[in-house]
């Protein structure tokens, strides 16, 4: 044991000399345990919040009993249900309006609110008689309180004059829903004695049949595994994901530098150590030992960095999945013991294969070799060919996965090969570069300009390799943010062409409203639309019945159409078909389906593909009135309306209060879509904050690359010092070395960069999702990007140039004298 | 004369004030906040002359009330079973009854079946005004979600007989028909129990001498049973003293016919307080002098952390009985919100015979 620590002692040491060198190991250590933590913690944070909001809608998570026409229904059922055995427990959702902003209310009833929905909102025991008499209470997130610039305590009034009970902040709730007890919410909604929905507990005691109690006036709701939100929700989770695992292997490249350089300069003080009788053994597990620690204590500091990132992060990504899918995330960041867990143990398990290759060397380290300090930086020239042949090898991995894989695995190997192919090959790229330049160049100082920036090269390349990662993941990453914000926004723009969508209780309740709307002047267009469902090849398909109305043909998101798609859609044999079910079925523009329609076969010919994104589900659009004339049952109560601007919560409001309508069937879309739209410019602020940290992180093993190489460079320089080049001259040529191999680097992340980006939105994104996004290239973001990484090179090589333009001729002439 | 009388009953609603629904100072005076204060509500006076079925019926003025059968029954192969059925109401604020789902009583019910092997147990709640649960008196029947106990047609009010009993859960059920021809027993002073030497008091009326038949059914096996059960009325405003912290309650059915309602009180002074009524066959009562009571327990068992004592010697030198209770089975817990063991067991000694016993506050 004494030995051990002695022997620790002796390697500790190392980094005592080189306090650089161990900041850079840490470094990079750091920076990869804290983007990939704070990610993950991001993620872990919506996915709660995802939990939290399933509950309390009480939609996907809990099995449900519905009204059969999606209206609500007399608690009279509530209670014969009860009296049957069926654990069930009543809620009444409504919309009400507070200073001309919408919340979902939600009502309640707390003592037979099943216990597996019961985590939110949570009452406190204490709280429950408070809860449930009156005065009673509103349970709110924190945020909402803080929307509305109200104190707890306080009793706002809802439009139409009716208070609502004092309001109390709840840490579990998701924001803008107010949770009032049944009774209350009956009163405000003016929905006495109905409820919403039924929530059906676990408890399973024996039942009566749900046709004898309640008829067929209700309807039974499996519980899905997996709620629409996080449907939608997972493409923007794999990004960020994907993004996180990126960060990660940068960082674990900077970390492979700084331990390759350590190793390789500690190469004699572990022979003398052998020499000195420390058995091989001992010495491997020290090194392990020293490694873990050292990995400990880096994640320990990453994690507390990625708690931070995600924090900083939190306001944005909860934004932008608010305004993207409408998902509830809270402000506020809760991190679950795995977090920290996994976190060390990424650090860790990084640690350990960043420094694979000098451990596995250190570990088979001859006893008697002569030492060879700094062999690591003379050229190798085999070396880089075995390095290339293993790229090119990975290269033909990702070839063959791309042609035969059919997994979301795949998609991502496919990713990962083309990364560290490309950062494997980086080397031999340059140096065929440098070469090219050293034949072309003439004069004496060129051609060492260049011969020197080969030889140079091996020294550099590991911090090259993390730049062009980084490059091309910011290429990558910068593109596909672009093309799917601007694809998601045309999205939304035809998918929510109306303002307000509305969904009656029965026709003769539409033909009222329509009525009724028609007289309204803020109304400008009332438009009847229908939807249902069919089996194809066993598959669940919704039909779409599209209104002939310009708002749809001028904003429907077609990826493909015949000229005159639109035209011939009115006549009733033409369909549009979803992206994800033309991928399903095969299908393509003239290919006919027959639709098994409910007044029989109904031949479609496919006139045109449209982008359906994040619906799992295949769909078709026809005529509304064609598609009313094949499923005659269908209720007709589906209504979308275009209303003057700033018109609507006014319009909902109404509409609510004339007709009992509930959040469930009035959809305020235009207000959804506003929000989302300015949110989006938001939402990848994420990304680009974290395309930040990626390239800082670059920087940083450019920087320390290089200063480790300065010193070592001086019996290169000497000479030309010598024979009477200034110390500025060899400070400039040295720059411009850095810089061009930068330049280099940064010209080959570009097609790389690409690349990644089509790997992402057309493999990984049609692989996950069905879905593919039409490929942009943005030039004025790459140039972009090429003029920050030409930047952070320049900030990385200015403090070694600066050094060595001021270097004391004394140091210079040591080289002669062998005195260093 | 008892100064302080306490039944069994009162732990049950510890059940509900621990939901919050009443008292929320639990654990800090006497057990599960049964001695708060009745401000608001009606108080329990002597000298209540009882009408049926009127007072089968719930009481709303005051805070709490509970209608509670417990039965030892058996198989046909002499297997020994027992049962409880109880329905609670607590209101959470005093004054008129409220319509909807404004009215402010809370409702709540344990069933159990006990077997030597096994111990079932459920419950639930509900809330009052809407008709998840309730009880009415023209016809008599009490009722929660599924479970009910329903007066049959020709039902006598003064013996609360012939009724119908039924309950089911996950794992078990029972439909029992339970018939009497005693009269209702007023317990204490015709029916006025002090509780304490405070102004504690409740009306309290059992029916012990139900004979009953009917079906238990356990994981889906039906049996057919037979035997005897006792039924507790009792309502208050205010039922414990502050210093009480539990106790320990017998209802034993004797094989001669008589039947013995026996408590210990424990206090915070560490003084036992016991109190008893011996039922003659013809349902008249007399009541035991504390002095004359022996009561030790014999046998503990621990479940989830709680020292049981489930095995008694228990001795009143006035009626030469001395005899020593075992349950049926010791592990006849309830894991219901608030925690207490209730179950069926067999006595010998001067005097053989079978019964229910109830531990809270342990």
């Amino acid at each position: 044991m004494r030995r051990a620590l002695w022997t620790l002692a002796v390697l500790l040491s190392h980094w005592r000399r080189h306090p650089m060198q161990l900041a850079t190991l840490v470094i990079g250590l750091v920076s990869a345990t804290a983007l990939w933590s704070g990610v993950q913690a991001l993620n872990q944070q919506a996915r709660i919040s995802y939990d939290r909001a399933a509950a309390v809608f009480g939609g996907a998570r809990t099995a449900t009993l519905v009204g059969r026409s999606g209206a609500t229904f007399p608690q009279e059922l509530f209670v014969k249900l009860r009296r049957a055995g069926w654990p069930v427990s009543p809620v009444l959702e409504g919309r009400v309006q507070i200073e001309g902003r919408l919340y979902r209310l939600l009502g309640i009833e707390p003592v037979t609110l099943p216990v597996e929905v019961g985590n939110a909102p949570t009452i406190g025991r204490n709280d429950l008689q408070a809860f449930m008499t009156p005065p009673g209470r509103t349970l709110v997130a924190a945020e909402t309180l803080a929307d509305l610039g109200l104190a707890e305590g306080a009793t706002p009034d809802i439009s139409g004059g009716a208070a609502l009970p004092p309001l109390v902040a709840q840490p579990q709730l998701v924001p803008d829903v107010l949770v009032v007890d049944i009774g209350v919410a009956q009163r405000l909604l003016h929905e006495e004695d109905q409820v919403s929905r039924l929530l059906i507990g676990k408890t399973n005691g024996p039942r009566a049949a749900l046709e004898s109690v309640a008829g067929d006036a209700l309807r039974l709701l499996e519980p899905d595994a997996e709620t629409d939100l996080e449907r939608l929700t997972d493409s923007f989770h794999l990004n960020l994901t994907a993004f996180g695992l990126l960060s990660f292997l940068v960082g674990l490249f900077i970390v492979n530098s700084a331990i390759g350089l350590a190793f390789e300069q500690r190469l004699p003080m572990l022979r003398t150590l052998r020499a000195c009788g420390i058995s091989a053994r001992l010495l491997n597990a020290v090194l392990v030992g020293e490694l873990v620690s050292l990995a400990l204590l880096a994640g320990l500091i990453g994690l507390v960095c990625g708690y931070f990132i995600a924090g900083a992060l939190l306001p944005d990504v909860a934004a932008s999945l608010r305004g993207l899918y409408g998902a509830e995330v809270p402000g506020e960041l809760t991190l679950r013991g795995e977090w920290w867990i996994a976190g060390l143990l990424i650090s860790v398990v990084g640690a350990l294969a960043a420094a694979g290759t000098s451990l596995a060397k250190a570990i088979r380290l001859p006893l008697l070799a002569t030492a060879q300090p700094k062999a690591w930086q003379q050229a190798q020239r085999r070396w880089l060919i075995l390095q290339s042949l293993g790229a090119l090898a990975i290269f033909a991995v990702a070839g063959w996965l791309l042609w035969f894989g059919t997994s979301l695995v795949a998609g991502f190997g496919v990713l990962a090969a083309l990364l560290l192919g490309a950062a494997l090959v980086l080397p031999a790229l340059l140096e065929l570069v440098l070469s090219l330049g050293q034949h072309a160049s003439r004069r004496p100082l060129t051609e060492w300009f260049w011969a020197d920036s080969r030889q140079q090269l091996s020294g550099l390349s590991l911090a090259l390799m993390a730049l062009l990662l980084a490059l091309s993941v910011n290429v990558g990453v910068a593109t596909m943010v672009e093309t799917f914000s601007r694809t998601f926004l045309a999205w939304l723009d035809g998918r929510l062409a109306a303002d307000v969508y509305v969904a009656a209780a029965n026709d003769a309740q539409t033909a009222e409203i329509k009525t009724w709307l028609q007289a309204r002047p803020d109304v400008d267009a009332v438009m009847q639309g229908g939807r249902a469902e069919v089996q194809i090849d066993g598959l669940p398909v919704e039909v779409l019945g599209l209104p002939d109305h310009a708002t749809y043909r001028d904003h429907w998101p077609l990826l493909q159409a015949d000229a005159d798609g639109w035209a011939k859609l009115s006549e009733g044999q033409t369909c549009f078909i979803s992206e994800q079910f033309s991928r399903r079925m095969n299908l393509g523009l003239g290919d006919r389906i027959e639709l098994p329609a409910s007044g029989g076969a109904w031949p479609l010919a496919v006139t045109g593909i449209y982008a359906d994104y994040g619906n799992p589900k295949g769909q078709i659009a026809v005529n509304a009135n064609a598609l009313f004339g094949h499923f005659r049952e269908l209720p007709r109560t589906r209504l979308a309306l275009r209303v003057a601007p700033g018109r609507i919560p006014a319009l909902i409001t109404a509409l609510s209060e004339k007709f009992g309508l509930d959040g469930r069937n009035l959809l305020d879309q235009a207000t959804v879509k506003a929000e989302s739209t300015r949110i989006f410019n938001r939402t990848f602020a994420v990304t680009a904050a974290l395309n930040a940290f990626t390239l800082g992180v670059a920087g940083i093993a450019l920087l320390t690359s290089l200063l480790t190489l300065a010193n070592s460079r001086l019996p290169q320089l000497a000479p030309l010092w010598a024979i009477g080049v200034t110390r500025q001259r060899i400070a400039a040529i040295e720059l411009t070395k850095t810089l061009s191999v930068a330049l280099i680097t940064a010209l080959f992340a570009l097609p790389l960069g690409l690349a990644v980006a089509w790997c992402l939105i057309a493999i990984v994104n049609v692989k996950a999702f069905g879905w593919r996004l039409p490929f942009h290239v943005f030039p004025f973001e790459l140039l972009k990007l090429v003029a920050v990484a030409m930047g952070a090179s320049l900030l990385a090589s200015l403090l070694p140039v600066a050094r060595l333009a001021r270097m004391q001729p004394a140091s210079l002439v040591k080289v002669f004298a062998n005195e260093r | 004369m008892n100064a302080s009388v306490i039944t069994r009953r009162h732990f049950g609603l510890g059940a509900l004030t621990s939901l919050g629904l009443g008292v929320t100072r639990a654990g800090a005076q006497g057990f599960a906040g049964l001695s708060d204060s009745a401000q608001g509500f009606a108080h329990v006076m002597p000298g209540k002359v009882f009408s049926f079925p009127a007072d089968h019926g719930p009481h709303p003025d005051f805070r709490i009330e509970w209608w509670y059968v417990t039965a030892n029954l058996s198989g046909p192969d002499g297997i020994a079973y027992g049962m409880q059925w109880t329905l609670f109401r607590q209101a959470m604020a005093p004054g008129g009854e409220r319509e909807g789902w404004a009215n402010q009583q809370v409702w709540m019910a344990h069933a159990a079946v006990t077997g030597a092997e096994f111990h079932r147990t459920s419950q639930t709640f509900a809330r009052g005004g809407i008709g998840q649960a309730g009880v009415e008196t023209q016809p008599f029947r009490a009722w929660i979600d599924s479970w009910q106990m329903r007066g049959l047609d020709g039902m006598n009010a003064q013996t609360v007989a012939p009724l119908e009993l039924t309950a089911s859960a996950r794992d078990f059920s029972y439909a029992l028909h339970l018939d009497a021809s005693t009269p209702l027993v007023l317990q204490g002073d015709g029916g006025y129990i002090r509780k304490s030497n405070g102004e504690q008091a409740t009306y309290y009326y059992s029916q012990p001498f139900f004979t009953v038949r009917g079906r238990i059914g356990v994981d889906d096996k039906p049996v057919d049973v037979t035997g005897q059960a006792w039924l507790d009325r009792e309502w208050s405003s205010q039922l414990l003293a502050p210093d009480q912290t539990g106790w320990d309650w017998f209802a034993l059915h004797f094989k001669s016919g008589e039947k013995l309602m026996l408590y210990r009180l424990r206090q915070r002074d560490g003084s036992p307080y016991l109190s008893g009524n011996w039922i003659s066959p013809d349902g008249r009562g007399r009541q035991i002098a504390p002095s004359d009571i022996e009561l030790t327990p014999r046998g503990s068992v621990e479940i989830e952390r709680h020292t049981l004592p489930v095995r008694w010697h228990l001795a009143i030198p006035s009626l030469a009985l001395a005899i020593d209770c075992v349950p049926l089975n010791p592990r006849a817990w309830m894991g219901t919100s608030i925690p207490y063991w209730e179950g069926p067991i067999s006595f010998h000694g001067s005097h053989e015979g079978v019964g229910y016993l109830e531990l809270t506050g342990y």
